[in-house]
């Protein structure tokens, strides 16, 4: 026989030991794997919802106006001055569609205006589109819900918020006029014909926000070919980080343009994640370290319970390292246990609530602050399923070692006559 | 055979120290469980307290009294006659502790560079700072000094964005009740700082007089802010304006002028329990676990002591006794523990890295963690209470042995 199938059956016999071991003290083992599933099912649940509904904030910000990529003049983001301008924005516009036919590109430009109706009268800020590819950015042209969107690049017409239409008291097909000032601080005004009202959800966005066609805003601001921002959709957020490299490129050096990604543009909402993770994971700490507790104190109690037994075992020649081991093994088969009963529930609590969706009191005010909705649904993935529960596995291993150091101190002929 | 009192506690607490490796884990799995339920808690009273105190400071008061159109329309058409007689008795009376009327409308503001949408409040200072505007707040210049005050008071933001400074003038259009265009130049006299950025970047403060003679409207305001004494009963406080007011005036507690943070408020209390609870359950495994394990070493001891004429009531009682005394030690330690973590915390937390996200949430940049009486009981009571209905499973298990049997047992 080779050493190495040796060691393999003396493996194999040691893991039905364990095994064994473990159901001596069924009502014990069972309980502390109680511990662990309790607290599994609880994190494989708590972290897919996490991570489902950051995912829907993420989308649901970025999706609505910012998009996930914008280039911008340096500074502009910060101080947002009429001045800083993209120059020739329609043809980089166009070269970056070329670059990247995957995505979606839209030109903007941005001012702040007095908007007056016949009996009111708003400061807002309007926006210049581009009609034919604002839609591929921003999920506000689809959320018209009077009249139409935008169509002709350079027509007097004028898209609003739900908000702002009642506030101006108005209708699809009123005139509007506004007053605001154009890049050379001349005064810029026009008259401009409400052909859509939309409804975003966010009040605010429906109070502020007015969009024009990018080619009259361009007339009347003195922009010239100018505009303020291009914003990038990708399919994936995933996609980000690859095309900022390229995305330089091809707007060169010139002009002190910048890229900005998701985190620079809106960085609220990466913190806002980041400050929901900190707490969430110093609860999640106190449950796993509730549960190694759990889990040292069994492993111990078994131990010692077992001081004749090891006693009479070393006597017989058997070093510590292998009793250790297989004390070791006992709790990775409890702690394993735990895991697969543990990830088993929790995906099917999960998996429920991704189908249903799943809504706690009070959380209506809440999402809408985040721009989600009023139902939250988990996120399905190996990942957010898994990895509670495996930090819970790797403590519950930790919380054996010192059960099992008490092994090297035993002596056998002391150990014998413990009771 | 019914042991007293004092000798019942005495066996407790020996048979908790004769295994004492395994008392001190579950001592410390407590103490650890308390500590987290209780420093938790005020971590969270601290901000949801903060967002409350800011979100207050922000409507600013308790009940706030508009003309009925005015909130979903916030235009100098809805406005309210400068308040009189009836009205102005409860605002002056005890329950009040600061009221002030103030003209509230959107405008356009300009520099000779850039313009911006704003909220243009026409105050009277006075009332503003006993409303809770602070003046350590305003970081260069001056506030208001009355209600004709001639000059503007900017947030540090918008002056950046206009790309002015103190000294210069700036203009202010918005819409007169005729829905021609009122304009007027301002003479920058104070710049303030926010904890919010968007109130820095959204609001300006001008003289109340000032600006109702800009506007062409008298002395018509657009609401009138009052401060209670508790922001947790505004309710009554609104009831007793409502009282005195005319049918078409709107009169509203914070709560229904702010629902998200309302929300807030009680989605927390929600969630403190739950939380404690769940820390509890995690724990309570862990607690029958050790009781278990030590009614079972101590079988033909119980047996012994049924044969000797011991009650199964006095048994259930003796495990009872012993765990209450194990929760007790845990709840000591876990509250001391709490207190003396918090305390070097009161100066308040940084976490201005995530001011941007936590602005989003309304909450500002430093951390005061709040400790309440109140949570501190819940979470007493909900481990002594759940702790002790726990405990009965073993506490049963115990007493149901028949001594014969117990006795055979190795």
């Amino acid at each position: 026989m080779t050493v190495k199938r040796q060691n393999g059956r003396a493996f194999a016999l040691s893991f039905r030991l364990a095994w064994r071991n473990i159901w001596r003290q069924k009502r014990r083992t069972w309980l502390t794997a109680l511990a662990m599933i309790f607290s599994n099912v609880l994190l494989v649940f708590m972290i897919s919802l996490q991570f489902g509904s950051y995912e829907m904030m993420i989308n649901n910000t970025l999706g609505l106006l910012s998009g996930q990529v914008q280039v911008q003049r340096a500074g502009y983001l910060e101080e947002q001055k009429m001045r800083q301008v993209v120059d020739n924005v329609d043809e980089l516009a166009s070269n970056i569609r070329k670059r990247f036919p995957e995505a979606s590109v839209a030109a903007r430009a941005s001012a702040f205006v007095l908007v007056s109706s016949a009996e009111r009268s708003f400061a807002t800020q309007v926006m210049g589109v581009e009609p034919a590819h604002e839609p591929g950015v921003s999920s506000i042209p689809g959320l018209v819900a009077q009249g139409r969107y935008l169509i002709a690049p350079d027509a007097a017409e004028i898209v609003i918020g739900r908000v702002m239409a009642r506030n101006l008291k108005v209708i699809v097909g009123d005139e509007l006029t506004f007053l605001g000032s154009g890049r050379d601080s001349s005064i810029a005004a026009g008259v401009v014909r409400v052909v859509g009202i939309f409804d975003s959800g966010s009040q605010d966005l429906d109070r502020s926000l007015a969009e024009l066609p990018l080619g009259y805003f361009q007339d009347i601001f003195m922009m010239h070919d100018g505009g303020h921002t291009i914003a990038l959709a990708f399919d994936k957020l995933s996609a980000v980080p690859e095309v900022i490299e390229p995305l330089s490129v091809v707007i060169g050096e010139q002009n002190d343009l910048v890229v900005l990604d998701w985190e620079a543009l809106v960085p609220g909402l990466k913190q806002a994640i980041q400050a929901d993770m900190t707490s969430a994971w110093f609860m999640y700490g106190v449950l796993i370290i509730l549960v190694a507790f759990s889990v040292l104190n069994t492993q111990l109690m078994s131990v010692l319970e077992r001081t004749r037994e090891f006693g009479v075992i070393m006597a017989l020649g058997i070093k510590p390292r292998r009793l250790a081991l297989l004390v070791l093994l006992e709790t990775f088969l409890m702690a394993a246990l735990g895991f697969l009963i543990g990830v088993l529930l929790g995906s099917l609590v999960t998996g429920y609530f991704s189908q249903v969706g799943f809504a706690y009191p009070g959380m209506d005010e809440m999402a809408a602050k985040f721009n989600m909705s009023a139902l939250m649904y988990p996120a399905m993935d190996p990942f957010s399923l898994m990895l509670g529960p495996s930090v819970v596995f790797v403590f519950c291993l930790f919380a054996a070692i010192y059960p099992t150091l008490k092994l090297y101190g035993l002596r056998p002929v002391e150990a014998m006559r413990a009771v | 055979m019914v042991l007293p009192a004092s000798v019942m506690a005495r066996l407790a607490w020996r048979n908790l120290w004769r295994n004492y490796r395994r008392t001190l884990i579950m001592l410390l799995a407590i103490t650890v469980g308390v500590w987290a339920m209780i420093f938790m808690t005020a971590l969270l009273r601290g901000m949801v307290d903060d967002m409350v105190n800011q979100g207050i400071g922000a409507l600013p008061g308790h009940v706030q009294v508009h003309a009925l159109a005015y909130r979903d329309d916030p235009s100098i058409n809805h406005s309210l006659p400068a308040p009189q007689k009836a009205l102005l008795d409860v605002l002056n009376s005890d329950q009040v502790s600061a009221w002030s009327s103030r003209v509230k409308v959107p405008t356009m503001i300009s520099s000779e560079y850039e313009n911006r949408g704003v909220v243009l409040l026409g105050v009277d200072p006075e009332g503003e700072l006993a409303l809770g505007f602070d003046a350590s707040d305003i970081i260069e210049g001056r506030f208001l000094s009355g209600p004709d005050d001639r000059g503007i008071v900017i947030g540090r933001k918008l002056m950046q964005r206009l790309e002015t400074r103190l000294g210069k003038r700036v203009v202010v259009m918005s819409q007169s009740p005729a829905n021609t265009i009122a304009d007027r130049g301002f003479r920058i006299v104070g710049v303030f700082r926010a904890e919010l950025e968007g109130r820095e970047e959204g609001i300006v403060y001008a003289g109340r007089d000032v600006v109702q003679a800009m506007l062409g409207v008298a002395t018509s305001v657009s609401e009138i802010a009052v401060l209670g004494h508790d922001y947790r009963s505004p309710e009554v406080l609104a009831s007793s304006v409502r009282r005195v007011v005319a049918t078409d005036v709107d009169v509203s507690s914070w709560r229904e002028l702010d629902p998200y943070l309302s929300s807030m408020t009680w989605v927390m209390d929600g969630f403190v329990l739950v939380w404690m609870v769940v820390i509890f359950l995690t724990l309570s495994f862990g607690l029958v676990n050790t009781l278990m394990m030590a009614v079972f070493e101590r079988v033909r001891e119980i047996g012994l002591m049924r044969a000797l004429g011991m009650r199964p009531a006095a048994i259930v009682y003796e495990v009872l006794v012993e765990s209450m005394i194990l929760l007790t030690l845990g709840l000591l330690a876990g509250d001391l523990l709490a207190i003396s973590t918090l305390i070097p915390l009161e100066e308040g937390i940084d976490v201005s890295k995530l001011s941007q996200g936590l602005e989003m949430m309304g909450a500002s940049s430093m951390l005061y963690p709040l400790l309440q009486w109140q949570d501190l009981l819940l979470a007493n009571t909900v481990v002594i209470g759940l702790g002790l209905v726990a405990a009965l499973l073993p506490a049963l298990r115990a007493a149901q042995y028949r001594p014969v049997e117990a006795l055979r047992k190795t």
